[in-house]
């Protein structure tokens, strides 16, 4: 598999072609070469998830309309007497 | 008469008169409630509302003006049944009065809910809550677009549920969630995440968080809005709607891809457990793992198999007995053919023969010989298959299958061989007969052809081979010919 068709891959995605994987390896018919490559792959889909589950960082902003465009303001560089929602 | 009637009533002027009925209205109507059906709806562009309150036999005229607008519950259209309230005032220049209004229910809660009811008919008609119109909600959003207002416990809630589950960048629309104007907000909102660009300066959202708290249907009555309705069914991006408490149901939740019951449950539908997530990753790549191994395990016990097959003493045991079978194959039908062909010989040559002497010779040779070489042929391989046996001595089954087709193969040969014995010379000798020869292999078939004094041999049935017995004729044999 590409690196960058890796790096597309959703954290859903690629479970889903994780535990396809682990399907294929789990039946006794699989060649052992073809084993081992899926298992290589299967390396490569974990090591993506877990950076994916890594990747949970809080960020907060919230659109403010003004002189009739539009900016983003994140609540900490906001106004002091907003509500820290 | 006429005068004094006239000039006992105080005289005033048009203004002074109107100045009369507006004081008069205003003080005695300062507040009142009136219900009626709104009729002749105008929003002017400065934001004030004009209607005319009406019942089955008068009409109020009504005016709402912008500020009082923008807090109004219920948005006020045509049709709908109200109780109104707010104070009266007059124009003086046109005659005219009118009920300012400062607040809007919707008359008695049935009403309400039946405009709600068929809107949402016409809309569901229309097909705007279709099945196959929802979109999935993604596993795992990166981007949590969310419409509500700034205030209040609903994004606070959202937030905090987030922050448990599985942190994500999250971008607040504040919007009113109710009064005049609130539903022109909630749509501004959907369409603006929806336009957003991928990789612009502000994150396009992958699922929509669109709500507000519990209150009264006139609280919600934005949610009910036909234009937050086609604003969510229009939105590409998935919408999950969360109007209120359980028990409150909006047009919204109808149009949206699906439907919270609170703020908080929005959020858990939005993203999963990061824990739970982490520990389902974990099993199965432990499960990876594990199949990799047990894939390599079941090709070494195959391998080691297959390596037991090849040393294993019975493999050869039976690559032996095999042999051994063919073998004896050999020798039975090899005893039979020959014993068949001795048979069409000796009734081929019995046709030919002739003296019986040569007939019982040429029988005894043969049958010897063919007794020797059947014995011969069956002797050595049973030698063979002897040596064999001794070979795998240690194998009791096969010794036992060996002896056994031996036996098998000694006993259809010895009936054979007494089949032939049977029909040999030595059976008429047996019988008492007596073979009588001049000299060697001259066998005397007539009396005719002795003659007295001639020397003869007798041959009995237990005469030794080539030994017969001397004798000779005493009396010439009576010639018989005339």
């Amino acid at each position: 598999m590409e690196d960058a068709d890796l790096q597309a891959l959703s954290f859903e995605q690629a479970l889903e072609k994780l535990e396809a994987i682990v399907e294929e390896i789990d039946r006794d018919d699989v060649d052992l070469e073809q084993a081992i490559k899926a298992y290589e792959r299967g390396v490569q889909l974990r090591d993506h998830c877990e950076r994916k589950l890594n990747e949970a960082q809080e960020r907060i902003s919230k659109i403010r309309v003004k002189d009739g465009g539009i900016e983003t303001v994140s609540p900490s560089s906001d106004d002091s007497d907003s509500p820290p929602f | 008469m006429e005068l004094r009637t006239g000039s006992n009533l105080p005289e005033y002027s048009v203004s002074q008169l109107a100045e009369q009925i507006k004081g008069t209205l205003e003080e005695t109507f300062s507040r009142a409630r009136v219900r009626g059906e709104i009729s002749s709806f105008f929003r002017s562009g400065a934001g004030h509302l004009y209607w005319t309150l009406k019942d089955d036999r008068s009409g109020l005229k009504c005016a709402c003006f912008r500020s009082a607008a923008q807090r109004l519950a219920v948005r006020p259209e045509d049709g709908l049944e109200v109780v109104v309230t707010g104070r009266v005032s007059t124009y003086g220049q046109r005659s005219e009065y009118q009920l300012i209004v400062d607040a809007v229910e919707v008359a008695g809660e049935g009403a309400l809910l039946k405009m709600i009811n068929d809107r949402r008919e016409r809309l569901a008609a229309e097909g705007l809550f279709d099945e196959q119109r929802k979109r999935p909600i993604p596993y795992l959003p990166s981007v949590i677009g969310v419409v509500t207002s700034e205030q209040g416990a609903v994004i606070h809630d959202i937030l905090h549920r987030l922050r448990e589950r599985f942190p994500r960048e999250v971008v607040l629309w504040p919007a009113l969630v109710q009064g005049e104007g609130a539903a022109g907000q909630i749509a501004a909102g959907i369409a603006f995440f929806n336009d957003l660009e991928p990789g612009g300066p502000v994150s396009r959202p992958d699922v929509l968080i669109v709500g507000r708290g519990g209150g009264s249907v006139e609280d919600l009555m934005a949610f009910n809005e036909e234009v937050v309705a086609r604003a969510i069914a229009a939105s590409r991006i998935p919408v999950i709607s969360a109007v209120g408490h359980e028990t409150d149901t909006t047009i919204a939740d109808f149009a949206a891809d699906l439907r919270a019951p609170t703020p908080t449950a929005a959020a858990e539908m939005a993203v999963p457990v990061r824990a739970e997530l982490r520990a389902s990753l974990m099993t199965t790549a432990a499960r990876l793992a594990a199949g990799l191994q047990r894939a390599a395990e079941t090709r070494l016990a195959r391998l080691e198999t297959v390596r037991q097959q090849l040393s294993r003493p019975s493999t050869r045991i039976e690559r032996l007995t095999q042999r051994v079978d063919l073998a004896w194959n050999r020798v039975v039908s090899d005893g039979a053919q020959r014993v068949a062909r001795f048979r069409a010989t000796l009734a081929h040559a019995s046709g030919r023969l002739r003296t019986p002497v040569d007939q019982v010779r040429a029988m005894h040779r043969r049958t010897d010989a063919a007794l020797t070489a059947a014995d011969r042929g069956i002797g050595a391989r049973y030698d063979q298959a002897e040596l064999r046996l001794r070979l795998s001595a240690d194998q009791p089954r096969l010794r036992d299958l060996t002896e056994q087709r031996l036996e098998q193969a000694r006993r259809r040969w010895t009936a054979q061989a007494r089949l032939l014995e049977a029909s040999s010379h030595k059976r008429i000798l047996e019988r008492g007969f007596a073979i009588v020869q001049t000299g060697e292999d001259t066998l005397v078939r007539r009396a005719q052809d002795l003659a007295a004094g001639q020397a003869v041999t007798l041959l009995f049935q237990d005469s030794p081979p080539g030994q017969p017995i001397p004798a000779r004729i005493l009396e010439p044999v009576p010639d018989r010919r005339p």
